[in-house]
């Protein structure tokens, strides 16, 4: 205990103090006057501290965050904007690739079959031309056979029919016997 | 809800609701001064560190996808910055840090009030009666500085009949000066009422060990009761953090655009 309080004024305010707690207790601590002082200055200081603390570090790195997030995702989507539009115009690209891809292959399956029916024709003249001198060739060596053929007959004749005169005691010369046999070769 | 001060020597109920609501020094010094550190300093210590925490902590991330706690503090940012938009329009932003002050405090102590054996700072009409004096005068002058004596087109309803509007203009002055008034009660009454009820209730709840016939049925409802006003209480809390906020953009608002 504080020594002051045993003096006459310390116990003139401890009383007025106990009066104080009595007759507020029943009533309302809310108009207590004598606190009101203590509850304002209090106040400011939170207030103050709250206020500080709030618009120095919290609210900017709270509003910060936002502002990143909101630019984010602008930014993704208009990423994602244009990739679609890039993807059209690769499909786009595409599809025209596809179509010059199929007019290039009807020109070259056009142009091709010219070609080969050009190549054909042609392959078809020189066939053409080697069967007809082939066949030149053949009849030629078929008439050359004929020939001698028609030759060996004639000598076979000759011999023969001088071996028949000589067997029936004829004598034939050459010249008789060669025209006779030509002779019946002609009828 | 501080704890009885009071002897329980005496028998039967004790009722002591407005116990809870008394400033008492907290390391023994016999007299509150200004300076006192008391269940008040204490007390508005802890919601500033439950501020701090929500939205200093809670926020510290800055992840582009949000944890829950940074979540929380985006959604208590969102909801003041949307109101204070929406009522006072774009020039009002500049008071949204002070709003977003005034109702982080009133919500957390509200909340921090609510705790067993708490102290509740905005039961009392001290606290609230200086909030609500600082939001009058900061709207006067912000209102004669904006608009000079075009201040004075809020009293004056333009809209209404010529012979009405000196009667509008004093209604509208009286309630203009009444304003402070009603926005401080409104919150420590609210804070102040539903804590008392809760002591009440309180108060009965051990009647059974006194009285065992009554107390059988007494104690049980008492109980119910308890927790049925402790939910209202928690809706409230936040409730009237919000009408202090919202009230103080609507005067805000007048201060800003006078004419209606």
């Amino acid at each position: 205990m504080d020594p002051r309080k045993l003096s006459g004024i310390g116990e003139i305010e401890m009383a007025t103090q106990t009066q104080d707690v009595v007759t507020s207790a029943p009533g309302m601590p809310q108009l207590d006057f004598s606190t009101f002082s203590n509850q304002i200055f209090w106040l400011v200081v939170t207030l103050f501290v709250i206020y500080l603390v709030l618009s120095r570090i919290a609210l900017p790195r709270i509003s910060g965050a936002l502002v990143d997030r909101a630019d984010t995702i602008t930014h993704d989507l208009a990423e994602a904007e244009d990739l679609k539009q890039r993807a059209i115009e690769a499909e786009k690209a595409y599809e025209q690739a596809l179509a010059d891809a199929r007019v290039e292959a009807q020109q070259i399956n056009v142009a091709m079959r010219a070609e080969i029916q050009l190549q054909l024709d042609a392959q078809l003249a020189k066939a053409d031309l080697e069967i007809s001198a082939r066949t030149a060739e053949a009849g030629a060596a078929l008439a050359a056979i004929r020939d001698s053929a028609i030759n060996s007959v004639k000598d076979i004749a000759k011999l023969t029919a001088k071996e028949i005169v000589s067997s029936m005691g004829g004598q034939a010369d050459t010249k008789t016997i060669t025209a006779a046999v030509t002779a019946r070769m002609k009828g | 809800m501080a704890t009885e001060s009071h002897g329980e020597a005496e028998t039967g109920l004790v009722f002591h609701p407005m116990d809870q609501f008394q400033v008492t020094p907290l390391f023994g010094a016999d007299k509150v001064e200004w300076f006192t550190i008391t269940n008040v300093t204490l007390w508005m210590g802890l919601t500033i560190a439950t501020i701090v925490l929500i939205l200093v902590f809670g926020a510290r991330g800055r992840a582009l996808v949000p944890t829950r706690s940074q979540s929380v503090a985006e959604l208590a940012y969102g909801f003041i910055y949307k109101m204070v938009e929406d009522v006072t329009g774009k020039d009002g932003l500049v008071f949204f840090p002070y709003i977003m002050t005034l109702f982080m405090f009133i919500l957390v102590a509200n909340f921090l009030g609510l705790l067993p054996m708490a102290f509740t700072t905005t039961s009392h009409i001290a606290v609230t009666a200086v909030m609500a004096m600082a939001v009058f005068l900061a709207v006067t002058i912000i209102g004669f500085v904006k608009n000079g004596f075009g201040f004075l087109a809020v009293f004056w309803i333009s809209s209404a009949p010529l012979i009405l509007r000196p009667i509008l203009a004093l209604i509208e002055i009286i309630s203009y000066f009444v304003r402070p008034v009603s926005h401080s009660i409104r919150l420590a009454g609210n804070m102040m009422a539903g804590h008392a009820v809760i002591k009440v209730f309180a108060a009965f709840a051990p009647l059974v060990l006194i009285s065992t016939g009554i107390g059988i049925v007494v104690t049980p409802l008492s109980i119910l009761a308890i927790t049925a006003i402790y939910a209202l209480e928690v809706l409230v809390a936040f409730i009237q953090a919000y009408v202090f906020a919202i009230l103080t953009c609507v005067y805000l608002r007048d201060a800003l655009h006078p004419h209606h």
